[in-house]
């Protein structure tokens, strides 16, 4: 077997994934860690300057509230955003963490617009808005200019500042002096034949969100094709996990109602060129159906929630209704009947024109290659919508990941007990921190908002290494090899069995993770709530799954990987073992959960309407020595008021 | 094949011991065949997992020769179609192809500032370690555009 050699690397602070929030954090990290003489290690598995579902751009930055009202329209404040996304969200979210992101972005935002990033401006200069929340960017190279700012300020720190790329995190490393704290993590390098050990005082897990755990509906070479990455393999949650710590909401995917296939963004044809969509006879799907009022009050939120509205395309696919039409070329005929100077009016069809090109070749370029493919010019014709597949993400319209500790002046005093320590935005193992796509019940952070609380989260981890200055990492060279052999085992098994049969594919003694995926995928897909059953699910089918799962948890100890060549499979063995973790704990929440409070997420045949009694979190926690799991539920304590029914909680929130 | 090297164009990135091309793919899918020994294409770069791309373009931009595209998947793409961008320091230039041979081209800004310019910290003063202690983080309030970080109300 090819020799693996191991690196220590001792960090002060170790942040793992240089994603939105990763950029975020190295930035903060490095101010604050700077005049302590403290160092800063940051490590991803990609390359920072295109790694993330940013990698290929954005046309909007979704989370903006205008605080100065430099906007074109709709300046916001914090508590009418944090209300808006209780309501989206259908009654469940962490408010103090939500409201903690809208008073703080707009300082991202603006350190992008000064970093260089082209945002879009009116004739006063003002960031350009569509609808309440997001402003338009040119945004092809947002990740690189992030990343930049990252790399530069880390280069401000000399020698304790390293950025290493291309190495995959597959476990943490818990201390073994002080019970329930991490104290480093290990991996591999995909480039070199290295195994990692980074020992340090406090990390900040930011590996992001998790796709093909469900089925994506592409298939073949177009496999990669879903509306998230492919290579967002759920590393944040599983590594929580398996330390013991406490996931929320891990029943709730996301489900992106996009452009067919392509997945192109909606977010700007609906907001800015007001664009209709209807159903295959024409018909609106929207607001038509009566079934919608179970889910008051939340229906009755303006806008209606992104699950609701998800909901009313199945009730219109159950009707026959389907497929769904974006009529771009209705705005276009809008712009004809507008303005009749023929010069404008070409001027605008111009405008129109670039700018929902742009907004396909800025971050969904298959979507641009799309329309050419079928020969749809959007000027002229419509082109098709539907539901993608279930993806798991802290950020977006839905917001599964750890249950972490609020701000001190912000969160209610009932989730106090469940920290170790108090500190904003570490998990419930102690130096521990996360952001981004690894926070739970705190949807609607979006790119900016995953930045900023990218920052928050490594300011609290600087304020921890800082506190907690003597703390020395204890782990003994027993558990480091054993985790390398672990590491390594997939390795090892390829080695000693492939020359059992002729086709090193086909194997009784192992099993490849493209295969161990497609296992998965099928089992969650068929059983769990997948587009294959239009998202719907039932406690006799989640407890099939659950038996089957169980299979797949011991045959990841069957994962094999060939690395002849390079290391690439045995990172795939690894995604595939932390794509696992989420199924599990997926399909264990949703059994705990007696209603349908998401419909158009996932609904449960058994329990379909939405019950106020069951207005609460339900968490999650894996015990890796017993390899028990637990689920149970936390309180929803409200700290803002809301007119569908969210009521006020000062007090518990120390503000008085 | 979601991505694609043109065999003629490609020079293996002269030879370095990183080529552009692997060095940027967030999914880690290229790689170059330093001897032949592996698609019998020396000194090229191929996608050794097409039907884990992306067709983020990432590769497609950063390749100094022009010698990647993308052909649109498999499973749901009419063939014949490309959407193939020129990336400059400034802007980005794309030409659409349909599958019926019309063409468009779009021309959108990518960054205001030069590459590598970007300083972090200028403007704003050195941290002090007490305030690790309050909720303000670095540039604020400045960068908030208001006085005061808002409280809830
Ligand atoms: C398809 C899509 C479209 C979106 N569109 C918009 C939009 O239009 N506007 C908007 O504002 N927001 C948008 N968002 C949201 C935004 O992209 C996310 O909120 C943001 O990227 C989350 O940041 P993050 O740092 O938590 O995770 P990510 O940005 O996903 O970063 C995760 C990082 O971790 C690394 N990593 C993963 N696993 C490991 C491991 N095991 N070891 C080491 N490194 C690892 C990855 O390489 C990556 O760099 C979109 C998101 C998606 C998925
Ligand atoms: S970047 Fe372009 S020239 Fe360089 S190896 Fe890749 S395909 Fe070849
Ligand atoms: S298009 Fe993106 S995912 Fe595909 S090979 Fe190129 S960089 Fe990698």
């Amino acid at each position: 077997m090819k020799e693996f050699t191991t690196e220590v690397i001792n960090t002060d602070v170790l942040i793992i994934g240089g994603g939105m929030a990763g950029c975020g954090a190295v930035v903060e990290a490095a101010y604050w860690a700077k005049p302590l003489g403290l160092t800063v290690t940051w490590v991803d598995k990609a390359a920072v300057d295109r790694s993330g579902p940013v990698a290929m751009g954005l046309s909007a930055i979704n989370t903006y509230m205008g605080l100065d009202g430099k906007v074109s329209q709709n300046p916001r404040k914090p508590d009418r955003y944090t209300e808006y996304v209780t309501n989206d969200q259908c009654g469940l979210a962490r408010q103090d963490l939500v409201f903690d992101i809208g008073r703080h972005v707009d300082s991202s935002v603006k350190l992008f617009d000064k970093w260089g990033l082209p945002l879009w401006k009116d004739e006063n200069g003002n960031y350009v808005k569509s609808g309440e929340w997001q402003v338009m960017i040119s945004g092809e190279s947002y990740k690189i200019i992030v990343a930049e700012a990252a790399k530069a300020a880390l280069a401000e720190l000399g020698d304790k500042g390293q950025l290493l790329e291309r190495v995959y995190i597959t476990h943490l490393l818990k201390d073994e002096n002080e019970e329930n704290r991490v104290c480093g993590a290990v991996g591999f390098s995909v480039r070199e034949d290295k195994f990692y050990v980074f020992k340090a005082n406090a990390i900040v897990a930011l590996m992001g969100g998790a796709v093909h755990v469900f089925r994506p509906r592409s298939q073949g070479e177009g496999f990669g094709r879903s509306w998230m990455p492919p290579w967002l393999g759920g590393s944040t949650y599983a590594l929580v996990l398996q330390a013991g710590g406490e996931l929320t909401q891990m029943d709730v995917t996301f489900v992106p109602p996009r452009f067919k296939d392509s997945y192109g963004p909606v977010g700007t044809f609906f907001l800015l060129f007001k664009t209709p969509a209807t159903n295959a006879y024409d018909e609106p799907y929207v607001g038509v159906y009566d079934e919608l009022k179970q889910w008051a009050p939340y229906a009755d939120a303006k806008p209606t929630p992104t699950p609701l509205r998800n909901y009313e395309m199945i009730l219109a696919i159950k009707e026959g209704k389907d497929p769904f039409w974006m009529h771009t070329e209705r705005v276009a005929e809008r712009i004809k009947q507008e303005i009749t100077d023929p010069k404008a009016q070409k001027k605008e069809l111009k405008r129109y024109e670039s700018e929902a090109w742009e907004d396909f070749l800025d971050m969904t370029i298959a979507g641009a290659t799309n329309w050419a493919a079928h020969n749809v010019d959007p000027l002229e014709k419509p082109m098709e919508l539907a539901l993608g597949d279930p993806v798991f993400i802290g950020s977006h319209a839905a917001s599964c990941g750890a249950w972490v500790c609020g701000a001190e002046d912000l969160m209610p005093k009932e989730y106090a007990d469940a920290f170790p320590e108090q500190y904003n935005l570490m998990t419930t193992v102690k130096a521990l921190f996360t952001a981004g796509c690894g926070v739970g019940a705190c949807a609607h952070k979006f790119s900016s908002g995953s930045h900023v609380q990218g920052r928050i989260a490594a300011k609290s981890a600087v304020k921890y290494a800082r506190d907690h200055k003597d703390f020395t990492p204890t782990v003994s060279d027993e558990t480091i090899n054993k985790l390398k052999e672990e590491v390594l085992r997939p390795v090892k098994l390829f080695e000693e069995n492939k020359d059992y049969t002729t086709s090193p594919d086909v194997n009784p003694r192992y099993i490849s993770p493209h295969n161990f995926l497609f296992r998965l995928q099928k089992i969650m897909g068929e059983y769990v709530g997948g587009w294959e059953t239009t998202f719907g699910t039932s406690d006799k089918m989640l407890e099939t799954a659950l038996w089957k799962l169980g299979f797949c948890g011991e045959d990841i100890e069957k994962i094999a990987a060939d690395v002849s060549v390079n290391n690439h499979e045995l990172m795939r063995a690894w995604e595939a073992i932390h794509r696992y973790y989420v199924a599990e704990a997926c399909t264990r929440t949703r059994l705990a959960r007696k209603e349908s409070r998401w419909p158009g997420y996932y609904f449960k045949h058994d329990y379909l309407k939405l019950d106020e009694n069951e207005r609460k979190f339900i968490n999650v926690k894996y015990d890796a020595e017993k390899k028990e799991w637990t689920v149970f539920d936390r309180p929803m304590i409200p700290i803002i008021t809301s007119p569908t029914g969210v009521t006020s909680n000062q007090e518990a929130a120390g503000v008085g | 094949m979601p991505s694609y090297v043109i065999t003629e164009k490609c020079d293996g990135c002269k030879g370095q011991d990183k080529t552009a091309c692997m060095y940027i793919c967030p999914n880690d899918l290229m790689m170059l065949d330093k001897d032949g020994s592996l698609i019998g294409k020396e000194m090229k770069a191929f996608n050794q997992e097409p039907d884990y791309c992306w067709e983020c373009y990432c590769c497609v931009k950063i390749c100094p020769q022009q010698a990647m595209d993308v052909r649109g998947y498999a499973d749901f793409m009419p063939l014949g179609a490309a959407s193939t961008p020129l990336r400059g320091s400034q802007d980005i230039m794309w030409t659409i192809t349909f599958r019926d041979g019309r063409i468009k081209r779009f021309k959108y800004p990518i960054r205001t500032t030069p590459e590598g310019s970007i300083k972090p910290f200028e403007e704003f003063p050195e941290a002090n370690p007490d305030d690790l202690d309050n909720q303000l983080l670095f540039s604020e309030p400045q960068m908030l555009g208001v006085d005061e970080l808002p409280k809830l109300q």
